[in-house]
């Protein structure tokens, strides 16, 4: 904020002083110059035939997929329930795996600030970095394709979501309760189970259901790297350019996403 | 008070996350038949994975031994892509999502605006990326085109969601104020409603810049550019030890990214 004085003596005020205006000009400046930067080295290799062309394939493709080939749905029963067991099982051992990792990773419980926290920080981290579908890639290349690939790739990825926001969850707690129960004489899987479980149960539960809800949605397209699933139908219908049948599944695909937002929300009420 | 009954001592018992034995039986019934139910549909193809396990062992000393030279054109022209993709979908994404998140606020826009730009977002934030990334790959070509468009239509889902719905819970005071001073409708914007949500703005694009570049790295696999689509050449040509340079180096951008945009929240609110 200034406040500049005019050759009339009378007061004006004004939100920036001019030397942080022009800064802030500066920086606008700058970040034109980057971004026009940017979209020339990046449309360097585009092709605006295709561009300009894009109006009619969109309509080409649009009038493709319409009607939807509705009898394809008789073959698309089994990737669902392929997708939902990828979503539930990777999330199922992403929790068995990521409540320990927490434990180690949270301030207040870890055995060794020094030594354990970083390793667990660590892990956590690098789960977190990788995209499920590049874990699918990885696990496609190394176990075959596959459901087994897609749950562990739900898995490797939901741990460093789960671990992170769960070992958050932990070093929030009260420590007055802990010490409370520590006064009983209780031992340390006791102060456990009666000091710190009860207070961070709620944010576990909603942090589960919650990744569960992302798991399901990324499950429906892990199959296009092979992992199983719904995407697995997409990636043959789209290669054989079945576009009746991709609309079947987009749209498929769009209910079991509502479903699974609308089974979320009640079960966050539930719980909440 | 010689005849008083002694009280049996009284025995805690932790409350139970459900009540009711009947439903809790029926919940845990429920879980044990999924279980059941889910292992016994799920094909493994055992010997596939025992072989795997070789791979595995290679693709873990490839992280120990990662090769960054080999493949460094193909990797340099990837990041290129990526980061280009990410700052230029950002941008325009935030340029059409400022006016798009306005016109969804309900205390800012007359309702017929209001409606067209909630469908605007409903309809963007719809499909998963790799979906939008595959339709517009088939209908602009493969290349970083395709790309830019998917990642600017999740910002635009995104972003213009998030400020909308900011702008609903702003203080109605404040913008009260600004008008009894006379201003006009464009200086109400700017003095009361950008004043109040331009921190949490700031924040949302700097984590929308963090996930733009981790989608960029994925969305190279159905052929919409970016070194997703190196990575992707990298393992199909089982060259585990560029494939792990590749994750490697995503990983850290990642994590800068991550620390810079905590930064710049932390430094803003």
């Amino acid at each position: 904020m200034a406040i500049t004085i005019g050759e009339t003596g009378a007061r004006h005020w004004r939100l920036l002083t001019p030397g942080q205006q022009r800064l802030r000009w500066l920086g606008w400046l700058a970040l034109v110059a980057l971004t026009i930067l940017c979209w020339r080295v990046m449309t360097a290799d585009t092709i605006w035939a295709f561009v300009s062309d894009a109006p009619r394939q969109a309509q080409d493709i649009f009038g493709r997929m319409l009607p939807p080939r509705w009898r394809y749905i008789d073959q698309l029963w089994m990737p669902l329930w392929d997708t939902i067991n990828i979503a539930t099982l990777g999330t199922l051992i992403a929790i068995l795996l990521a409540t320990p990792l927490a434990f180690l990773a949270a301030r207040n419980t870890t055995p060794s600030a020094a030594l354990i926290r970083p390793v667990a920080l660590f892990i956590i981290v690098a789960s977190r970095s990788i995209n499920a579908l590049i874990w699918g890639l990885l696990l496609v290349a190394v176990l075959g394709p596959g459901v087994l690939a897609g749950i562990i790739a739900i898995a490797l990825r939901s741990i460093g979501f789960i671990g992170k926001l769960l070992y958050e969850a932990i070093e929030e707690i009260d420590e007055s309760q802990v010490e409370a129960i520590r006064a009983t004489g209780a031992s340390q899987a006791q102060i456990m189970g009666y000091g710190i479980w009860p207070q961070i149960m709620p944010a576990f539960a909603t942090i589960s259901v919650f990744r569960w809800d992302i798991n399901i949605r990324e499950s429906t397209v892990l199959g296009l790297v092979g992992a199983g699933g719904l995407g697995l139908a997409l990636e043959s219908s789209l290669n054989t350019l079945a576009w009746p049948q991709v609309s079947l599944i987009l749209l498929l695909i769009l209910v079991t996403v509502v479903v699974s937002e609308w089974v979320t929300a009640k079960v966050r009420k539930a719980i909440i | 008070m010689t005849g008083a009954a002694i009280a049996p001592p009284r025995v805690w018992k932790r409350p139970r996350l459900v009540e009711g034995a009947a439903l809790r039986l029926a919940i845990f019934a429920g879980l044990v038949l999924y279980l059941v139910l889910a292992f016994a549909t799920i094909e493994v193809n055992w010997q596939r994975v025992s072989e795997g396990l070789v791979r595995a062992a290679r693709l873990f000393a490839g992280f120990l031994t990662p090769d960054f030279t080999s493949r460094w054109t193909d990797i340099q022209q990837g990041l290129i892509e990526s980061l280009t993709m990410t700052v230029c979908a950002t941008v325009f994404g935030i340029v059409l999502a400022l006016p798009i998140g306005l016109g969804a606020a309900r205390n800012v826009a007359p309702f017929w605006l209001y409606a067209i730009c909630r469908a605007v977002i409903a309809v963007a934030r719809a499909f998963q990326e790799i979906i939008v990334a595959i339709l517009f790959v088939a209908m602009f070509g493969f290349g970083t085109f395709a790309g830019f468009l998917t990642l600017s239509i999740s910002t635009i889902g995104f972003l213009s969601k998030l400020i909308a719905d900011d702008i609903e819970e702003i203080d109605p005071a404040q913008v009260e104020a600004v008008r009894a001073t006379g201003a006009g409708f464009w200086q109400v914007l700017d003095y009361a409603v950008a004043a109040q949500v331009m921190p949490r703005f700031v924040g949302l694009t700097a984590y929308k810049v963090d996930i733009n570049f981790r989608e960029s790295s994925v969305i190279g696999i159905v052929g919409a550019g970016g070194i997703g689509a190196t990575l992707n050449t990298a393992l199909d040509r089982y060259e585990f030890e560029s494939a792990a340079a590749i994750l490697l180096i995503i990983i850290v951008i990642v994590m800068l990214c991550e620390y810079a945009s905590g930064w710049i929240r932390k430094t803003m609110a």
